[in-house]
C-alpha cells in the first residue's frame, strides 16, 4: 500500500501542478493516471501543438509545458502510478480514503483530488438491443487475452487500425473470422487494410462490407447476430463473439459512482474551494463544473491553489495555515 | 447573423439565428441555443459526442477534414453527411443549411 497525504487522479498540468501548491504547504502527492505517461491530453494529443495562454508565455509546445512542470514539481518527489486506472474509492474509519487501481494498486490518502481532464477514455458501445445483457458472455469491447478466442468463432466490427490489426492476428487463432464494416473501403493503415482484402480473397476469413450490426441472438451467451446490408436484406452469423471496435470516447467511467454530483459529464464543485459534495474529495481541471467554468489550463491552476490551502486542514488538523508567497520563502524541497 | 435549421433526436425543428462574424462553431451556437450536446473535448475534435447529420446545405460546408473522419468513421452510427459541429465554423455558407443532431447526450 501506498501511503500519502494527497491522492490526484489524473497527471495532466492541472494535476501535476497541483502538486507543486501542496508541496509549498508540506503535503505529499502520489498521482495516478490511466495513461502510461504524464501529461495528460497535452502528451496524448497534442504534443506538438503550441498553446498561447499560459500567463508568462506568449507561446509554449504542450510537451514543453509538461516537462516544465515535471521540473517545477521536482522539489516536492511525487510519487506516479502511470498506465492504471482508479476503479475504486473506500472511505476508513479516520475519514481518509484508500484507492484501489484495476490493477489492484492501493493508495492510502487523506485527500483525493479529481484532476481527471475528460475522463478515461472507455469504448463506443453501438446501439444495439440486449447488449449490455451479452457484455462478457460472447460481446467484449478489446482483446485482452486472445487465447480466449481460439478455435472459436469471432466476429469483429469496425473499419479502424484496430479492427484490421486484430482480424489478421485473431485470422490465426480462432476458428473463422468475420469483419463487419460499414463501408466498402478502410480508413485504417493502407497495408492492414490489402492485407484483409487479401485474406478474404483466400477464403482466410470473412469479410462482409456495406453491412450493419442489427441485433444479437443467444440463450445466456451470444450464438449469434443479425447484420442488414445496404439493400437492407438481413444476414444472420452463428458466432460465439463479438467485438465491436467503434473507437474511445472519454467517459468519467468508475468515479461516476462515488456518489459525486455530475452534470454533463464534469463534477459539480463548490467554487469556494473546487469541492465536491463528499469531504475530502476535491475536483479541478476540466473535470470539473461550476457557474461560469472555464475549461482552460490557467483556471485549472488556479483551482489547484486555492484547493490545496482547503485541504491542508485535513492533512494538518491540529496546525493553523499560513499562507507564504514563494518570493518570501523559496521553495523548500522535501 | 445567419439562419439555419436544427431537428433534434426526437424530430422536432427549430430554427436558429447566429452571428457569422465572431469565429464561432456550431457546436458552440448548439450549446448556447441549449443543445443538449455535450462536447466533451471542447471543440479538438477528439470525442464525437457533437456529431450532427447535414440534411441540407452540406455542398457549402467544405470537407471534414482527416482528424475528423477518423473520429466520424469509427463511429458505430455513420451517415453520408455526417460533420463533427466542433469543426464547421458559422460562416454565411451555414444559411439556410438543415441540422440534425446525432450525437450521444449522456
Amino acid at each position: 500500500m501506498i501511503t500519502t497525504d494527497i491522492c490526484i487522479i489524473g497527471a495532466g498540468p492541472v494535476g501535476l501542478f497541483a502538486v507543486f501548491e501542496a508541496g509549498l504547504l508540506k503535503m505529499r502527492c502520489h498521482l495516478i493516471d490511466a495513461l502510461p505517461q504524464v501529461g495528460g491530453q497535452l502528451s496524448e494529443i497534442y504534443p506538438q501543438k503550441p498553446i498561447y495562454d499560459i500567463p508568462g508565455y506568449p507561446e509554449i509546445k504542450a510537451q514543453e509545458l509538461v516537462d516544465n512542470l515535471m521540473d517545477q514539481i521536482k522539489p516536492f518527489k511525487p510519487t506516479f502510478t502511470l498506465g492504471e486506472r482508479v476503479d475504486h474509492l473506500s472511505k476508513q474509519e479516520d475519514g481518509s480514503y484508500v484507492i484501489t487501481t484495476n490493477d489492484k494498486t492501493q493508495v492510502h490518502a487523506q485527500v483525493i483530488v479529481i484532476a481527471g481532464g475528460l475522463g478515461c477514455f472507455e469504448p463506443r458501445k453501438p446501439a444495439l438491443e440486449k447488449l449490455e445483457h451479452f457484455e462478457g458472455k460472447g460481446v467484449t469491447y478489446m482483446v485482452k487475452n486472445p487465447e480466449l478466442f481460439r478455435d472459436k468463432n469471432v466476429v469483429l466490427a469496425g473499419g479502424g487500425d484496430s479492427a484490421l490489426d486484430w482480424t489478421i492476428y485473431l485470422s490465426e487463432v480462432a476458428k473463422r473470422v468475420t469483419l463487419v464494416h460499414r463501408n466498402e473501403t478502410f480508413r485504417g493503415a493502407p497495408d492492414s487494410a490489402a492485407k484483409v482484402f487479401d485474406m478474404a480473397h483466400e477464403g482466410k476469413i470473412d469479410l462482409i462490407l456495406s453491412a450493419n450490426l442489427k441485433e444479437l441472438g443467444g440463450n445466456g451467451h451470444l450464438d449469434s447476430i443479425t447484420l442488414i446490408d445496404k439493400a437492407k436484406a438481413e444476414i444472420k452469423i452463428n458466432t460465439d463473439f463479438l467485438i465491436p471496435l467503434f473507437g474511445l470516447s472519454p467517459k468519467l467511467g468508475p468515479i461516476s459512482e462515488w456518489g459525486l454530483t455530475v452534470d454533463k459529464n464534469a463534477i459539480e464543485v463548490d467554487t469556494r474551494d473546487y469541492s465536491t459534495g463528499v469531504e475530502r474529495i476535491y475536483a479541478i481541471g476540466d473535470i470539473n463544473t461550476y457557474p461560469g467554468k472555464l475549461k482552460l489550463i490557467l483556471c485549472g491552476f488556479h483551482e489547484a491553489a486555492i484547493m490545496m490551502h482547503s485541504a491542508f486542514k485535513y492533512v494538518y488538523p491540529d496546525q493553523k495555515l499560513s499562507f507564504k508567497y514563494t518570493t518570501v520563502n523559496g521553495v523548500n524541497a522535501f | 447573423m445567419i439562419n439555419f435549421t436544427v431537428e433534434d433526436k426526437e424530430g422536432n425543428r427549430q430554427q436558429i439565428e447566429a452571428p457569422d462574424d465572431m469565429g464561432l462553431s456550431l457546436m458552440e451556437v448548439l450549446k448556447a441555443s441549449e443543445y443538449p450536446v455535450l462536447a466533451t473535448c471542447g471543440g479538438m475534435a477528439l470525442c464525437a459526442t457533437c456529431h450532427v447529420e447535414i440534411l441540407q446545405g452540406q455542398d457549402g460546408l467544405g470537407d471534414a477534414t482527416d482528424v475528423e473522419l477518423d473520429q466520424l468513421e469509427a463511429l458505430p452510427e455513420f451517415f453520408p453527411t455526417s460533420r463533427l459541429a466542433c469543426q464547421i465554423r458559422i460562416s454565411e455558407l451555414l444559411d439556410g443549411a438543415v441540422i440534425k443532431l446525432r450525437g450521444e447526450d449522456n
